[in-house]
């Protein structure tokens, strides 16, 4: 048997039993005959699926993916959200999947099978203390080593990690320490990339590795006046792009970045490549860098030339003795802010508010992209909304009168504050096809002045007749 | 501006000051030859008292700004975003918010006139990721002005920077000081320095009843905020009293504490003499 599913495994089938014993266990079980050919390649389609959340990944053969997310991890809003991600999707398509992100693959590939938990962030330095109580088969190594160890006693990472290196290496072979030292970064160990099929590529080879950030500069400026070249031939423009820096050591670290609207401008992309150079480790040197658009959208060759006069002044206005604002006429061109914006804090970080059709405050604006047109509509004017709002609104005690009084004062956070005038009710309803509890809900806000003019936005839980809208108890929920 | 005072000694004071600008901004040189153009080089309060008091006639574009709450109101500077907001409602052109805190709620804004269109919020978390976004926005010629919520101290540095990066491009820089829960109040105080071309305090003042002829009708008119500017380069403070903005953003003024030519006083008795009028006609 080489794999099971949860419900087998409940029933106490474990993979490697013989055939015949799982089904002297478990008369009538269903046995699917297994097929590796097919799995790899579906494993390879995955991987490829698996493109969309960082520039490099790779099959790991029979049951992983490698997804390398050095510099690609804060276009998903981070690690965690980026695994919660992925498994989502994953878990939509029917897929048990157990997740982790740590410094290495060979920390990554330890504690996605063996740790403790579906979805592991390792914060970066912690992989050895991570991994020193999973056992010594979460390093990838032979089975009879691992044999061997546990009869020894050597049964944890830690215990192994703490084994004298010369004699643990001529007894167990070379394979027992490199695998020690993959895990604990101590040893690269690159991993193969897939390339997206049919990507707009460009690639440039050095005769000499190059090291310095000045260097690598100079190099990107070429290939993205190359791809963008090959992308206005094609009346494309990059949405997303990743650099890969080929090592010569063989690891292949890359930049990944994304673009708020399709654009070939080659110096707007060359700057938000370079902004993210710093995060590049050059090693030994740089030997080959390549340059794959990750996906591209048709643009109109028109809107290219006025993209490409502003990312051009933007570009200028980064060296002082070109600085000044160009004369330019037109409705100013924001993509290159915001990409600039995005490229720095993550594509979530940057927003535009839309007005939502909701009464219930903490619905009425939604996120859209800083570029989406509109989709029209507006909050009711005349009505107060406050400057700041407090989420989750801040409980207060306050008495009022029943049904439709303000407080005469209310206390928050220890400090009481008296009323002096105040306006309102305003009723707002649950929405009652939202979900039954807020079916019969109502709040009433009243906005209030305290006695040295600060206005506060307070509601009541419950329109104070019906038991069932609420407890009556008052709620802070913003500030004018 | 100042060539409307009679005075000689004050004329020859507008003529340096010229030149002092003139030495500190090489790139407006050309334009301040004409003297200050006030309505195009400058954000208006639409308040005479005060756009008169600033030798740009309003808040000059193309430079750094700081306002913050008053006392208590320094943590949510709730009245101090309105104030902003408002500001720039009445001017074209798009404007990034940088935050470090998601707590912005864009009806409130749209309520003083600034419609949820032109703004671009950003949410950087930490205050040098909000200073880093605030300088790439204020490196945009094409947005009307940046505005960065920042708690904790702002060095002269940091403010340099961004008021230089204002100045390169035209675009009107705000920083919006905060101070969260727990944090000393002290962050903006006048111990700080900063390059900021203004500082501003905004704080609130009660309210007259809605109608001046019925007290004890209950309901809220518009706010009253007191707008102190406490520091300025080469203005003296001033106080102002002022009706807080309304639908279109407009500010109307109560009654002047200081004008360019009276030294500003102290806030107390002031406070409660803007609203001794219209009491007295209450009756």
């Amino acid at each position: 048997m080489i794999a099971v599913d949860a419900a087998a495994s409940g029933l106490g089938l474990r993979p490697g039993m013989a055939l015949a014993e799982a089904q002297a266990l478990v008369p009538g079980l269903a046995v699917t005959p297994a097929d590796p050919v097919a799995e790899a390649a579906g494993l390879a389609r995955l991987a490829a699926w698996c493109l969309r959340y960082a520039p490099l990944a790779a099959p790991d053969p029979p049951d992983g993916v490698w997804i390398d997310v050095t510099g690609a991890a804060h276009l998903a809003g981070g690690e965690a959200a980026l695994l919660a991600d992925l498994r989502a999707r994953l878990g939509r398509a029917g897929l048990a999947t157990r997740a982790a992100v740590a410094e290495t693959p060979g920390a990554a590939w330890a504690l996605a099978r063996f740790g403790a938990g579906d979805a592991i962030v390792v914060p970066l330095g912690e992989a050895a203390a991570a991994l020193a109580p999973l056992p010594t088969a979460s390093l990838r190594l032979p089975p009879d080593a691992v044999a061997l160890l546990a009869r020894l006693g050597v049964e944890r990472i830690a215990d192994l990690a703490a084994l004298p290196r010369g004699p643990l290496a001529r007894r167990f072979g070379a394979a027992v320490t490199r695998r020690l030292d993959q895990a604990l970064g101590r040893a690269p160990e690159p991993i193969a990339p897939m390339r997206a099929p049919a990507a707009l590529a460009a690639r440039s080879d050095f005769a000499e590795p190059l090291l310095t950030a000045d260097a690598l500069a100079a190099a990107i400026t070429p290939l993205t006046a190359q791809v963008c070249a090959r992308l206005e031939a094609e009346g494309a423009g990059a949405r997303r792009l990743d650099l890969l820096f080929e090592r010569v050591d063989g690891a292949v670290p890359a930049i990944r970045i994304g673009t708020a609207r399709a654009s070939r401008a080659p110096a707007h992309l060359a700057r938000l490549l370079c902004a993210r150079l710093e995060t590049i480790d050059p090693g030994l040197g740089v030997a080959a860098l390549a340059l794959v658009v990750a996906a591209a959208e048709p643009l109109a060759p028109a809107q290219a030339a006025v993209a490409g006069l502003t990312e051009g002044a933007g570009v200028d206005a980064g060296r002082p003795d070109l600085a000044g604002p160009p004369d330019l006429a037109g409705p100013p061109d924001l993509a290159g802010l915001v990409d600039r914006l995005a490229n720095r804090l993550g594509t979530a970080q940057v927003w535009r508010a839309a007005p939502v059709e909701s009464w219930v405050p903490e619905r009425m604006a939604r996120r859209i992209a800083p570029l989406a047109r509109s989709v029209g509509g507006d909050w009711p004017a005349g009505l107060p909304r406050p400057a700041r709002l407090l989420c989750p609104p801040q409980p207060i005690e306050a008495l009022a009168l029943l049904p439709d009084h303000p407080p005469a004062a209310f206390t928050w956070r220890r400090r009481r504050f008296r009323v002096r005038r105040a306006d309102g009710p305003e009723r707002i309803w649950g929405e009652w096809w939202r979900d039954d509890a807020e079916a019969l809900a109502a709040r009433d806000y009243w906005q209030v002045e305290d006695e040295a003019g600060r206005r506060f936005w307070l509601y009541r839980r419950g329109d104070g007749v019906a038991a069932a809208s609420g407890d009556l108890r008052w709620f802070l929920h913003g500030m004018f | 501006m100042f060539f409307m005072l009679s005075l000689p000694s004050l004329s020859r004071l507008a003529a340096l000051r010229a030149q002092v600008a003139r030495l500190e901004r090489p790139s407006a040189a050309s334009s301040s030859d004409a003297g200050p153009a006030p309505s195009a080089a400058a954000l208006r309060f639409g308040v005479p008292p005060i756009d008169r008091h600033l030798p740009a006639g309003g808040l000059a574009r193309g430079a750094l700004h700081e306002v913050a709450g008053a006392g208590t109101e320094l943590e949510h500077g709730a009245a101090a975003a309105l104030l902003i907001a408002g500001l720039l409602a009445r001017a074209p052109g798009p404007v990034l918010w940088v935050l470090e805190r998601a707590d912005l709620f864009a009806p409130g804004l749209a309520a003083v006139g600034l419609a949820p269109g032109r703004v671009i919020y950003a949410e950087a978390g930490r205050v040098e990721a909000v200073l880093a976004s605030l300088e790439e926005g204020l490196r945009h010629p094409g947005l009307l002005a940046g505005v960065a919520e920042v708690s904790g101290r702002l060095s002269l540095a940091a403010t340099r920077r961004l008021h230089l990066a204002a100045e390169a491009s035209g675009v009107t820089g705000f920083v919006l000081r905060r101070a969260w829960r727990g944090a000393a109040e002290a962050t903006a105080g006048p111990g700080e320095p900063s390059a900021a071309l203004t500082r501003w305090r905004v704080g609130a003042l009660p309210s007259p009843p809605p109608f001046a002829d019925a007290p004890d009708v209950p309901g809220l008119g518009r706010a009253r905020w007191q707008l102190d500017l406490w520091r300025a380069r080469g203005v003296a403070p001033a106080s102002f009293v002022v009706e807080a903005c309304d639908a279109k953003g407009r500010l109307r003024l109560v009654t002047v504490l200081a004008d360019g030519s009276v030294a500003a006083e102290p806030d107390g008795s002031a406070g409660s003499g803007a609203g001794e009028p219209s009491r007295r006609a209450a009756g």
